[in-house]
């Protein structure tokens, strides 16, 4: 869209020469990031698109029809008769799929209920902390990205398992008696996701938090608001787009996190991403491995649209 | 917009001056201590009820921290602070029955008009319609109900302040604290609001504590002003006695435009004090009782619109008066200022109503002028 208005833009008869110039540097500096955008991201998008609505076959790419433009529209037109949504009609035949799309949102919603529990405080106390130690509080948070995320996720098996530190810890405090299983059950992954995301919640909610004038809490209290209640009538409303931004990124990759189920889950935990890593790699099913991953593109991104037209719409509602 | 003018100093309003007056806010020896920073050092003053009192100096003189003190934001370090008889030691902000208005209004940003209003009456757990009534008639107050329904982002800087005005007022408090309420407006909107305020304090009897920077401000709308500096209070008294009967060359000086003539005293008898000045070549007399020796330092302190400027030389021209040079003239459309040096090198400035229009002045630069004041233009200070 902006680049549209780019364009017309350039278009426009310019008076003067320094205008047109001022303008077509405009309408390269929007061109760029769409030029970006539109290559590594709606190609492949669409390449993925088209991979799902083709058949397996046992050849290099495992698909068919390959789009070539060898034998010109001819060829073109062939492979567009050849395509089929058999893919898409097996998703809603097997069970399995719908149970493994609705099992990621309800661990998705959960955790990032956990993240936000757990994260609010943290930024909150963040927010709060003396300017000299908020650089290094920061630092902390994203300390862990240093280390790489498989490695800190593997860490987790060795706190987790049987006879890892954390029950010989509750077993030398004396909290339990004999070991609990906590490994390869929906527990771990929640454990583990929550440590894995929390980043991503602290630093837009300490952002949204860092921003809020403290003369507002002291509004709020001349006015006769105890603490509490200035909590939920005043900071939390105001940290909004920051709890709104956060659940974002913890939500939208949650749903398709393949690693921390893999690692962390058992047999029994059920995610999209897992599966899709399945129909991929282990069945070379590229096609429905394809549609999975459309779907699972337009479970998230629809909600989203529909939620970024409200906010738009009831412009001013929250102050971002 | 007009409201009628109601003058700062009411007739006959003077509850300082009655010693059976019991004081309404009482500051007793309060200090207070930011790490190794005074901010209020060893300060007592007593604030009477239905007063307009102001707190006037530089920044960093500790006048905010006072109000702060009052509203419970900040506690004092030593000494207490009495509203209505009652101690406020300990007592959290949300139970005092003190309002503000911020410097920067501090309006809910998230919240209509009407809600930022009703915020405060909500937490008293007012009935509804109650609470309905009380907005209603702020909004009318401060003539804001066709705006009732916005959020602050969608008012322009005035009305926010009218916003803020409303919600401070709202709740009835004993004490409203204003904290430099208008330094966010332009020039003639401060003005018309200055009346205003002093308009609703007479109308609702309440007792206002305004903090500012701006001694205009402050003598306009105030009924008694406190001139701090460094967390002492170095005058109190109503604004015309601050700007007539200074009693240090700090308050004088901060206190509009001011000469200041250093001199020797060579006679304090009979209510007229003498001076020899070295600045002006002559002697000062005026008539004053002062406590000082002869021979002590002191200081002829003069408003420029006292001094009378003239070509022609006084009659007496030994006393009071003084020649020099024009050595500029600021031209300020309803006045003009003359800075006139002296040949010891000190400019004294003298200001003139322009009450015709002077398409050219008779007094010009360079022009050799004489400069003269009557024995109670001017005051006597020794500190």
């Amino acid at each position: 869209m902006a680049v549209a208005e780019a364009t017309r833009a350039g278009e426009t008869p310019a008076v003067l020469p320094a205008a047109g110039k001022a303008s077509r540097a405009r309408w390269l500096v929007v061109a760029v990031p769409y030029v970006w955008l539109a290559l590594l991201f709606f190609v492949p998008f669409l390449i993925v698109i088209k991979i799902s609505f083709s058949v397996t076959a046992v050849a290099q790419p495992p698909y068919t029809p390959v789009i070539g433009l060898s034998q010109g529209i001819a060829g073109l037109i062939d492979a567009f008769r050849q395509f089929t949504v058999d893919n898409y009609v097996w998703l809603t035949e097997d069970a399995l799929y719908a149970r493994a799309y609705l099992s990621s949102l309800v661990i998705a919603v959960v955790s990032t209920g956990l993240v936000l529990l757990v994260g609010y405080p943290i930024a909150y106390g963040m927010a709060r902390a003396s300017k000299t130690w908020q650089p290094t509080l920061l630092m902390l948070v994203i300390l862990p990205f240093w280390t790489s995320f498989l490695i800190r996720v593997y860490s987790w098996i060795g706190i987790l398992k049987k006879e890892g530190l954390l029950n010989q810890f509750l077993l030398w405090v004396g909290v339990i008696h004999e070991p609990l299983t906590i490994l390869n059950t929906n527990w771990a992954v929640y454990i583990g996701i929550v440590y894995s995301y929390l980043p991503f919640m602290v630093l837009p909610l300490y952002a949204a938090l860092e921003r809020l004038d403290p003369t507002l809490l002291e509004a709020a209290a001349d006015l006769g608001c105890r603490p509490v209640s200035a909590f939920w009538r005043i900071t939390f409303p105001l940290s909004l787009p920051g709890v709104i931004a956060g659940c974002f990124l913890v939500f939208i990759p949650v749903t398709g996190e393949f690693v921390i189920p893999d690692l962390l889950g058992g047999s029994d935990t059920l995610m999209i991403g897992k599966t899709l890593w399945t129909e991929f790699f282990k069945n070379r099913d590229w096609p429905l491995a394809s549609a999975v991953a459309v779907i699972l593109l337009l479970i998230l991104v629809v909600p989203i649209v529909i939620f970024q037209n409200r906010a738009a719409r009831s412009e001013g509602g929250v102050p971002v | 917009m007009a409201a009628p003018a109601v003058g700062p100093v009411r007739r006959g309003f003077a509850p300082w001056n009655d010693p059976a007056a019991a004081p309404f806010i009482e500051f007793r020896s309060v200090t207070k201590r930011f790490g190794d920073f005074v901010a209020v050092d060893q300060l007592s003053l007593t604030i009477y009820e239905r007063e307009f009192f102001a707190l006037l100096g530089p920044s960093g003189c500790g006048k905010t921290t006072l109000m702060r003190m009052v509203a419970g934001f900040e506690e004092p370090s030593e000494g207490e602070v009495l509203l209505d008889g009652q101690s406020l030691a300990g007592v959290p902000p949300y139970r005092r029955p003190t309002n503000m208005m911020f410097q920067s209004y501090a309006l809910f940003p998230h919240m209509t008009v009407e809600a930022n209003i009703a915020f405060g009456l909500k937490q008293d757990r007012m009935p509804r319609a109650d609470i309905d009534a009380r907005v209603e008639e702020m909004l009318t107050l401060v003539k804001l109900k066709p705006f009732a329904k916005r959020k602050p982002h969608q008012l322009s800087g005035g009305q926010k302040q009218r916003v803020a005005l409303a919600r401070s007022l709202a709740k009835k408090p004993k004490v409203l604290l204003l904290d430099e309420p208008l330094a966010a407006l332009d020039k003639k909107l401060r003005e018309e609001t200055q009346f205003e305020l002093t308009d609703i304090q007479q109308t609702l009897g309440l007792t206002f504590l305004i903090v500012t920077h701006d001694q205009e401000e402050a003598m306009t709308v105030a009924d008694r002003v406190a001139v701090m500096d460094q967390g002492r209070i170095m005058q109190v008294a109503t604004p015309a006695e601050v700007y007539e009967q200074p009693n240090s060359r700090y308050v004088a000086d901060f206190i509009g435009d001011i000469n200041l003539l250093e001199g020797r005293i060579t006679g304090n008898a009979n209510g007229v004090v003498k001076l020899d000045c070295a600045e002006t070549g002559k002697g000062i007399e005026i008539d004053q009782t002062v406590e000082a020796n002869a021979g002590a330092t002191a200081w002829l302190a003069i408003r420029p619109e006292k001094v009378a400027i003239s070509l022609d030389p006084p009659a007496d021209q030994s006393t009071n008066c003084t020649a020099g040079e024009v050595w500029d003239i600021g031209y300020l459309g309803d006045v003009s200022i003359y800075h006139v040096r002296l040949p010891s090198g000190v400019t004294v400035r003298s200001t003139v109503t322009n009450r015709t229009r002077l398409v050219e002045r008779p007094i010009t630069w360079e022009d050799k002028v004489w400069l003269s004041w009557s024995r109670d233009a001017g005051v006597m200070l020794t500190q």
